[in-house]
């Protein structure tokens, strides 16, 4: 039964890892764009919640607040910054991203120095109350209610994606940005809004990673990893995939701390490169070396 | 009354002058066949009306505004759409959402889907179908369909009949020729002579990024248009090179 409970909490941590790497999964579908300051975005949304939290905000209705703000600073990055590199060709928005990583993380320890946050104690019960399933299995209620959001926010990108104009706008984009143009689609400002989901998504998972566990200004990059493990694991650009890759990393890194409780992490980066090595030899045999067909886009 | 004017335009690839000063108007319910062997320049200049090539130079004025200076999505709503050779169908989507990515920001105007699918009966029993498993002449059927979804005042055809057997060809120009009749602005490339000749009311003959003959269709002969097309009137030595 202990495996069992290793793998309904890997599940559920993989819902945590589908919210966050829904955002970097839609910015590289789209744009081409592997986004390294993802986590450190996310940690910055962390931030924000707990800023409007310390002072007597609940952090739901700081997430109110939060959350657009951050879409808005995603369009600004997009308009602003990466717009402008990637007409420099692909290598640079990779080199962009990199140094916003590195100013975001500098920022956040000038400002809030290197001290462990947490929204644990701000979110009352939630933080510890939980379902007993068997006396062995028991499921902390904030875990479900990520898994719950993870659901609706890739269900709703979906239905977003398939039946609305404005998300087959982003679909004709994603897939030919030049014929986009031709039937009047303005591929700039919808690149803008995909920035603008994806870094509104990584704060959601920033606030998500604050109530049920620690963060400090230099927790962004290990966020990015887990993203791009489940990004990769689930296949890049496709939304249901990044929920399968998170739950597939989220049992792993169970699995793995259940043999050892140092292999969580361990655990994690072999499935990963396990994924990464089948599809290099997929893409061997099929002689297509595509960064899509490697990362494996659905 | 001019609809399209285009005066000195310039388009380079690199250092290659593609488009060399070439100038023509077009007037509101015309058709304008651009002829012209492989490599002419005449899809780098239907690419450059429609804003998906920046000019090096000239001027392209749309019903008495000059459109240079406008993105390609501006100039959909001013009312000009290329259907591009080769298709460049979104090939992920459905043919029905090809068509409805169209329509987001259209001009008004009659084309909606159901519009399109009376034009193009072959298209009805695949709108549910993905774009990228349609036949080639469907294909094309839908690409001319997308490009009406913005209720153009202005088409660009570059190359309908490019890889396509000879009865989806006859379908496709049918379509064309039924647009005509609306009274539709049609401009065409096209590298098949014949078919260009039947549908156009004047004709352009573009050799090495130059326009080398123009005329209204009827008065002109295949002859003449076959010895511009093949520069056989040019003096010996007379070509272009690399600017």
């Amino acid at each position: 039964m202990i495996w069992v409970n290793q793998i309904v909490q890997g599940i559920l941590l993989g819902g945590y890892y589908a919210v966050l790497a829904s955002g970097l999964s839609l910015m590289f579908g789209v744009m081409r764009i592997i986004n390294l300051a993802h986590g450190d975005l996310a940690v910055l949304g962390a931030f924000l919640v707990f800023l409007f939290s310390k002072h007597g905000l609940s952090p739901w209705l700081a997430l109110v607040i939060v959350l657009p703000v951050m879409g808005v600073a995603g369009w600004v990055l997009q308009r602003g910054l990466l717009e402008r590199s990637l007409r420099a060709g692909p290598l640079t928005p990779l080199l962009a991203t990199f140094g916003l990583l590195i100013v975001i993380e500098n920022l956040l320890f000038e400002k809030f120095g290197p001290d462990e946050r947490s929204l644990f104690p701000y979110i009352g019960k939630l933080g510890y109350d939980s379902w007993t399933i068997t006396s062995q299995v028991i499921v902390g209620k904030i875990y479900v209610l990520i898994l719950v959001v993870a659901v609706c926010l890739l269900g709703g990108l979906q239905l977003f994606l398939a039946w609305t104009p404005l998300g087959r706008a982003l679909r004709a984009t994603a897939e030919d940005p030049d014929t986009a143009e031709l039937v009047g689609v303005d591929s700039r400002r919808v690149y803008a809004l995909a920035a603008a989901i994806a870094v509104a998504t990584a704060a959601l998972a920033g606030a998500f990673l604050a109530m049920r566990s620690s963060f400090n200004p230099y927790s962004g990059s290990q966020q990015l990893i887990f993203a791009f493990e489940a990004v990769v694991i689930g296949g890049i650009g496709s939304l249901w995939g990044t929920l399968t890759g998170g739950i597939v990393l989220g049992v792993a890194q169970n699995i793995g701390a259940q043999l050892n409780p140092q292999w969580f992490l361990l655990a994690g980066h072999l499935v990963f490169l396990a994924v990464l090595a089948l599809r290099l030899l997929l893409a061997s045999l099929g002689g297509n070396w595509g960064l899509r067909t490697i990362l494996g886009r659905a | 009354m001019t609809l399209l004017s285009v005066e000195e335009l310039d388009a380079r690839h690199g250092f290659l002058r593609a488009v060399r000063g070439v100038s023509f108007e077009v007037a509101a319910g015309e058709t304008l066949a651009i002829v012209g062997a492989n490599g002419a320049g005449k899809s780098t200049l239907l690419r450059a009306i429609a804003g998906a090539h920046k000019p090096a130079g000239g001027r392209i004025v749309f019903d008495g505004h000059d459109i240079t200076a406008l993105s390609a999505h501006h100039r959909v709503r001013e009312g000009i759409a290329l259907v591009p050779e080769g298709r460049r169908l979104f090939t992920g989507m459905t043919l029905e959402e090809n068509l409805l990515v169209a329509r987001r920001r259209a001009r008004p105007g009659p084309w909606d889907v159901e519009a399109v699918l009376d034009a193009f009966p072959l298209l009805a029993a695949r709108r549910k179908s993905r774009a990228g498993n349609l036949s080639g002449g469907e294909q094309q059927a839908t690409a001319i369909g997308r490009a009406l979804m913005t209720n153009p005042r202005l088409l660009l055809l570059d190359e309908v009949s490019l890889g396509l057997a000879p009865v989806a060809v006859d379908g496709v120009y049918r379509a064309l020729r039924g647009l005509i009749e609306t009274g539709a602005t049609l401009v065409l490339v096209e590298q098949d002579l014949n078919r260009a000749l039947e549908v156009a009311t004047r004709v352009a003959c573009m050799l090495e990024g130059e326009i080398v003959l123009e005329g209204p269709a009827a008065e002109m002969t295949r002859e003449q248009v076959v010895e511009a097309y093949f520069g056989l009137g040019r003096p010996e030595g007379e070509t272009a090179v690399p600017a």
